[in-house]
């Protein structure tokens, strides 16, 4: 199995103390900016400090999506277990991340729009993303042998990512209920509140890069255990 | 402080998910921590 001999041994810790370390300070400045430095928004008032943490979570969540689709990529590709691996940590990461989104977009809408949801194209293809990456999360479940579960993962993981566009452009292609773009063309957010979503998506991907790793020596145990389950029962033969 | 209520909530929701993760992947890890262990036992 190509996994097995690249794993590193179990004891090994995933992340250094110090990059633990380092996201934290980065997520406490960034909660400080989000909640006190920022200058609070005219019209909407303190409910707009939601903005940072959902903006931000929605553009790591996209970033880890499209590392699931570099991941199957690289797989057919390669062939190479390690690729999968990347690509079902960033895709369970990502998952986390845009439930994020969908919990906190409602929570802003309510106040400000007076509905906690509406389909409209920004909100219905976010969640058709969330839907496909779970959906994903549940295809692997079904599978049992590694490299066929990888190889149909990484299919439908390509399938899945063609979705980010959707979403991401799905402000500018459509009228939505949706606030316009903050970046880019009509853009046009206060540079001191700029500062500090830059901020909190530096403390997104902090914490992504971490949850990815973790996720990663997840599956690199699961490959010891099938390594040394196969040694067993050939020994036993 | 109006809609203070819907910020927290926000907040809370959001570190809330993230432990959740990390708790759900921590007792993954544990379980397989407990496999290897048990294999290598065994292949003694």
């Amino acid at each position: 199995m190509a996994g097995a001999s690249e794993s590193r041994t179990s004891s090994e810790p995933a992340v250094s103390p110090l990059s633990i370390v380092v996201v934290f300070l980065l997520v406490a400045a960034a909660s400080y900016g989000a909640l006190i430095a920022a200058p609070e928004e005219a019209t909407m008032g303190m409910i707009q400090r939601i903005f940072y943490f959902h903006v931000s979570s929605a553009w790591t969540g996209f970033v880890a999506f499209t590392m699931v689709f570099i991941g199957s990529i690289a797989y057919l590709r390669t062939r190479a277990l390690k690729w999968d691996w990347l690509s079902v940590a960033s895709a369970e990461v990502g998952v986390a991340f845009f439930t994020v989104v969908l919990v906190t977009g409602p929570i802003w809408a309510k106040p400000v729009w007076g509905i906690w949801w509406t389909w409209d194209a920004r909100l219905t293809s976010s969640f058709l993303l969330w839907v496909l990456f779970v959906s994903y999360l549940i295809l692997r479940t079904l599978v049992d042998e590694p490299e066929r579960r990888a190889m149909v993962s990484a299919v439908f993981g390509i399938f899945a990512a063609l979705d980010i566009p959707l979403v991401y452009f799905s402000i500018w292609w459509f009228r939505t209920q949706h606030p316009q773009p903050v970046m880019g063309d009509g853009g046009s957010l206060d540079p001191r509140m700029w500062r500090v979503l830059m901020l909190c998506w530096a403390a997104m991907l902090g914490v992504m890069t971490l949850l990815i790793r973790v996720r990663y020596r997840l599956e690199e145990m699961r490959a010891e255990v099938d390594a040394l389950r196969m040694e067993q029962s050939r020994s036993a033969r | 402080m109006k809609n203070f209520n819907f910020l927290v909530s926000a907040y809370v929701a959001i570190w809330a998910i993230f432990c959740v993760y990390l708790i759900s992947v921590a007792r993954r890890m544990s379980s397989l921590q407990d496999d290897i262990r048990r294999l290598k036992e065994n292949g003694k």
